[in-house]
C-alpha cells in the first residue's frame, strides 16, 4: 500500500509546531466545556451560591467562640471572697451558673450528663487559706471533649482570675491583692487533654467549601460524556487524553477563582477575618489547590463507570478529608495513622497553608513543603487519570 | 495495484468478541477509493462494531487492516485525522448550538480560522439560518445533516456512515444520498450502513453481514446471479394464505410479502417450477416468473445464517 495521496491539505500539511496544535485542541476543549458551563442554568447560578451558603451555614452555626455556657458551682465555702469569685467568673459571659452540685459525684455527674459543660471547685476553706496567704487552688473542671467550644471560656476564667477579688480585698487584706492572684485558677480539660485553641474556621472553610465543590464539578465531566453518548464521536477525533483533561479543568479553575474571592470577601465582612499575609501569595496557592482537587475529581471519572460511582468517589474523597486534615479535628490530636492518611489529602496541606497566610502571614518559603506536596498531588492524579482514560471503547 | 484503483479499506480477517461471543468473524473487505461502499446485515450482525475497528475506536483480536493506507492497529492517531465517523446515534453535544459544534470539531481538527470553517459549513448545509439554534432541538432530519456536516468539516478522505439515515423521512433521506453521491464524485471514499434497500441499490458495492460474517459483497447484479435464486411473483387472491402454505415445501426458500405481491423464491430451479405450474393452475393466482430483486436475495441469506446457527 503506497503512502495516502489527496488528503485534504490541512491534513498533508504539519502546519504549526505540535505543541502549539495541541495547545490549540486544549483551547477548543475548554471553549466547549465553558459554554456547556454557562447554559447549565442551575450549576451556573450555583458557582457562587453554594459556597456562599455554606460560608454563611458553616460561619455562623459553628461559633468558635460559644458564651453562656453550662456550669456548675461546687463548694461549701459561702464566704464573701467565694461568691465574688464566682460573680468576676460569671461577669466574663462565658459562665452561667445553674447548679450547685452537691459533691464531687454529682458533679461529674452533670458533666457526664452534659448539662454542665464546667464545674468551678471551690475548696471549703478557701477563704481561711486565701487570707492566711496560703495561695488555695481553685478548680475548673471543663468538659473539654469540645475544645472549640471550651477554649474561650477557659481563657477568659484565666483572665478574670486575676482582678476577681481586687475589690473584696481591702483595709488589712490589700497586701494580698499586690502581686499577681492570692490564689491559684488550676484548670482540668478532661477528655482532651490537648485542648488545641481553634479561631481557625473560616480560613479552613475555604478549603473545605473549594475541596467539595472542585470535586463536584470534574468528578462527572468523563462519565458525563460517555451517558449523553458524545464521548464515541470525540475519541474519534484527534485530540490526546491529556488535552481533553486540561481542557476539562481550565474552565473550572475560573470558577474555582470566583468562588474563593467570594468566600475571601464574605469572610471578611461576616466575620472580620483579615488575611494577615499577602492575597497573591494566597491566590497563587489556593490556585494550586483548585488545580488538585479538579485533578482529583477528573481521575474519578475516569474510573468510574457512571454518574453515581463518579458521586461516591467524591464522597468516599470527601469524608476523610473533612475529617482527617484538621478541619474538624486539631491535626496533632489525631492518632498516627490518622495523621498519614491526613498527609496524603490535598486539604491538609491547603488548611496548613491558607491558615498560616490569612492569620500568621506566613509567605511562600514558609509553605514551600505543602505548596510542593500539593503540585506532587496534581501531577500524581492528573498521570493516573490520562493513564486510566480509554482511548478505545474495547 | 497499478491498474487497479486505489484501495481505500482493506480489512483481512477482522475478529471480535465480546465475552465470548464472536460479533465480528474473519471479515475481510476491501473498498475502492471513491467508492460508495453499502454495509448491510440483520440487528446485532456487527456491523457497528466493524466500522468501530476501522476507525481504531475497537481493537481487533484479530486480523488486519488498513485505512487509507493506515494500519488500524497503530496508527489510529493517523487514521483520526482524514477519517470522518459518524456514529449510530446523535453523538454531537446537545446543549451547544450547532455553529458551537462546529467550531469545536474546526479547533480539534486545527483549522486554520475555525469561525470561517464553521460559517462556510453553514451555509453549505443550509443550516445558516439555524446557527444559533441549539443542537438537541433539531429535528432528526437536521440532526443527522448536522453530523454529516461536522464529519466533512475537516475535509477526511473516507467517511465512515453508521446508518446515517435511521429515523430520517424519505425527502431528508433522498437530500442526504444525494450529498453522499456529490462527495464521491470530489473523490471521498464512503462506507455506509443500513437497513434500507433504496439506499443499498444507490451505493456502487454492496456487503452483507450477518452473524459477524461476510455472507455476499459486490455490485448489486453481482450480488442478485450470485445468491442463484429462482423467483417468482405471485399476484391475485388469499396470498397470505398460500405464504403459509408455501413456507413449509420442499425447494421454497423464501416467501415475501412485497405490496400487493407475494415473492417465492428457491435455488433448487426445478421444484420452484413444478410448484408455480401446480400452483398456477388453480387460476386464481397469476404466478409470473422475475428477476430476484436485492431484498429477496438478502432475506434468503439471512434465513441460511440464521438456521446455520
Ligand atoms: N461493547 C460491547 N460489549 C458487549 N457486546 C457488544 C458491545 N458492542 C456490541 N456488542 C454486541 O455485539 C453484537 C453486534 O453489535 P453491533 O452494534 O456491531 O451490531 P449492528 O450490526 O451495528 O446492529 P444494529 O443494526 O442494531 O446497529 C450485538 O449483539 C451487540 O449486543
Ligand atoms: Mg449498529
Amino acid at each position: 500500500m503506497s503512502a495516502p495521496q489527496d488528503l485534504p491539505s490541512d491534513v498533508r500539511r504539519p502546519a504549526r509546531g505540535a505543541l502549539a496544535q495541541s495547545f490549540r485542541r486544549c483551547v477548543a476543549m475548554f471553549v466547549k466545556e465553558f459554554i456547556q458551563l454557562r447554559r447549565d442554568r442551575p450549576t451556573f447560578a450555583m458557582i457562587v451560591g453554594i459556597p456562599l451558603m455554606q460560608l454563611l451555614l458553616f460561619g455562623f452555626a459553628i461559633n468558635t467562640d460559644p458564651k453562656h455556657l453550662p456550669t456548675a458551682v461546687l463548694t461549701s465555702d459561702d464566704s464573701p471572697i467565694a461568691r465574688a469569685l464566682i460573680g468576676a467568673l460569671r461577669a466574663t459571659d462565658y459562665f452561667d451558673i445553674k447548679y450547685v452540685a452537691r459533691g464531687e459525684a454529682d458533679a461529674d455527674e452533670l458533666i457526664l450528663s452534659n448539662k454542665a459543660q464546667f464545674v468551678i471547685q471551690i475548696p471549703p476553706d478557701f477563704s481561711r487559706r486565701l487570707v492566711r496567704g496560703e495561695k488555695p487552688a481553685v478548680l475548673l473542671i471543663a468538659d473539654a471533649s469540645d475544645p472549640v467550644a471550651t477554649s474561650g471560656a477557659v481563657a477568659a476564667a484565666l483572665g478574670a482570675a486575676n482582678q476577681a477579688l481586687d475589690r473584696e480585698l481591702i483595709g488589712p487584706l490589700a497586701s494580698l491583692s499586690q502581686d499577681a492572684a492570692p490564689y491559684e485558677m488550676r484548670v482540668h480539660r478532661r477528655y482532651n487533654p490537648a485542648g488545641e485553641t481553634r479561631r481557625n474556621i473560616v480560613p479552613g472553610l475555604i478549603g473545605t467549601i473549594l475541596t467539595m465543590t472542585m470535586l463536584m464539578y470534574t468528578a462527572m465531566s468523563v462519565t458525563r460524556e460517555i451517558e449523553r453518548g458524545t464521548m464515541e464521536a470525540l475519541l474519534a477525533m484527534p485530540i490526546l487524553p491529556v488535552e481533553i483533561m486540561l481542557g476539562k479543568i481550565a474552565p473550572y479553575v475560573v470558577v474555582g477563582a470566583v468562588q474563593m474571592a467570594t468566600i475571601l470577601i464574605f469572610a471578611a465582612l461576616l466575620f472580620q477575618v483579615p488575611v494577615v499575609g499577602s492575597l497573591f501569595t494566597l491566590t497563587t496557592l489556593t490556585l494550586l489547590f483548585i488545580v488538585a482537587n479538579l485533578s482529583v475529581g477528573y481521575t474519578f471519572s475516569t474510573v468510574a463507570e457512571n454518574q453515581l460511582q463518579a458521586m461516591q468517589l467524591t464522597f468516599f474523597f470527601f469524608l476523610p478529608s473533612m475529617l482527617l486534615s484538621g478541619f474538624l479535628f486539631p491535626f496533632y490530636g489525631m492518632p498516627k495513622w490518622a495523621q498519614y492518611v491526613g498527609e496524603a489529602l490535598p486539604l491538609t496541606h491547603y488548611l496548613r497553608i491558607v491558615r498560616s497566610v490569612m492569620l500568621k502571614g506566613s509567605t511562600f518559603g514558609d509553605l514551600a513543603v505543602d505548596a510542593g506536596a500539593l503540585a506532587a498531588f496534581t501531577l500524581i492524579a492528573m498521570s493516573v487519570a490520562v493513564m486510566r482514560f480509554r482511548q478505545t471503547l474495547d | 495495484m497499478s491498474v487497479e484503483r486505489e484501495i481505500a479499506i482493506d480489512a483481512r480477517g477482522l475478529t471480535k468478541s465480546f465475552g465470548g461471543k464472536k460479533v465480528v468473524d474473519n471479515l475481510s473487505l476491501q473498498v475502492a477509493r471513491g467508492d460508495i461502499q453499502g454495509f448491510l446485515g440483520p440487528n446485532g450482525s456487527g456491523k457497528t462494531t466493524t466500522i468501530r475497528m476501522l476507525c481504531g475506536l475497537l481493537t481487533p483480536d484479530s486480523g488486519e487492516g488498513t485505512c487509507l493506507g493506515y494500519d488500524i492497529r497503530r496508527q489510529q492517531k493517523e487514521i483520526k485525522r482524514c477519517v470522518g465517523y459518524m456514529t449510530q446515534g446523535f453523538s454531537l453535544y446537545r446543549d451547544l448550538t450547532i455553529r458551537e459544534n462546529l467550531e469545536f470539531v474546526a479547533r480539534v481538527y486545527n483549522l486554520e480560522a475555525p469561525e470561517d470553517a464553521a460559517q462556510a459549513a453553514l451555509e453549505r448545509l443550509g443550516l445558516a439560518a439555524r446557527a444559533d439554534q441549539l443542537a438537541g432541538e433539531l429535528s432528526g432530519g437536521w440532526k443527522q445533516r448536522l453530523a454529516l456536516g461536522a464529519c466533512i468539516l475537516p475535509g477526511p478522505a473516507l467517511l465512515l456512515l453508521d446508518e446515517p439515515t435511521a429515523g430520517v423521512d424519505p425527502k431528508a433521506r433522498r437530500d442526504f444520498w444525494d450529498e453522499i453521491h456529490h462527495l464521491s464524485t470530489q473523490g471521498l471514499t464512503v462506507l455506509v450502513s443500513t437497513h434500507y434497500m433504496d439506499e443499498a441499490e444507490r451505493c456502487h458495492k454492496i456487503a452483507y453481514i450477518a452473524n459477524g460474517r461476510l455472507l455476499a459483497s459486490g455490485t448489486m447484479p453481482e450480488i442478485v446471479a450470485g445468491a442463484q435464486l429462482s423467483t417468482w411473483v405471485v399476484t391475485g387472491e388469499a396470498l397470505d394464505a398460500l405464504a403459509s402454505e408455501l413456507k413449509h415445501q420442499p425447494g421454497v426458500d423464501i416467501v415475501a410479502r412485497f405490496g400487493s405481491a407475494l415473492h417465492v423464491g428457491g435455488r433448487d430451479q426445478a421444484a420452484i417450477e413444478r410448484l408455480a405450474r401446480r400452483y398456477g393452475a388453480e387460476g386464481r393466482r397469476q404466478w409470473k416468473r422475475d428477476e430476484p430483486t436485492l431484498e429477496d436475495v438478502f432475506i434468503d441469506l439471512m434465513t441460511r445464517a440464521g438456521a446455520d446457527r
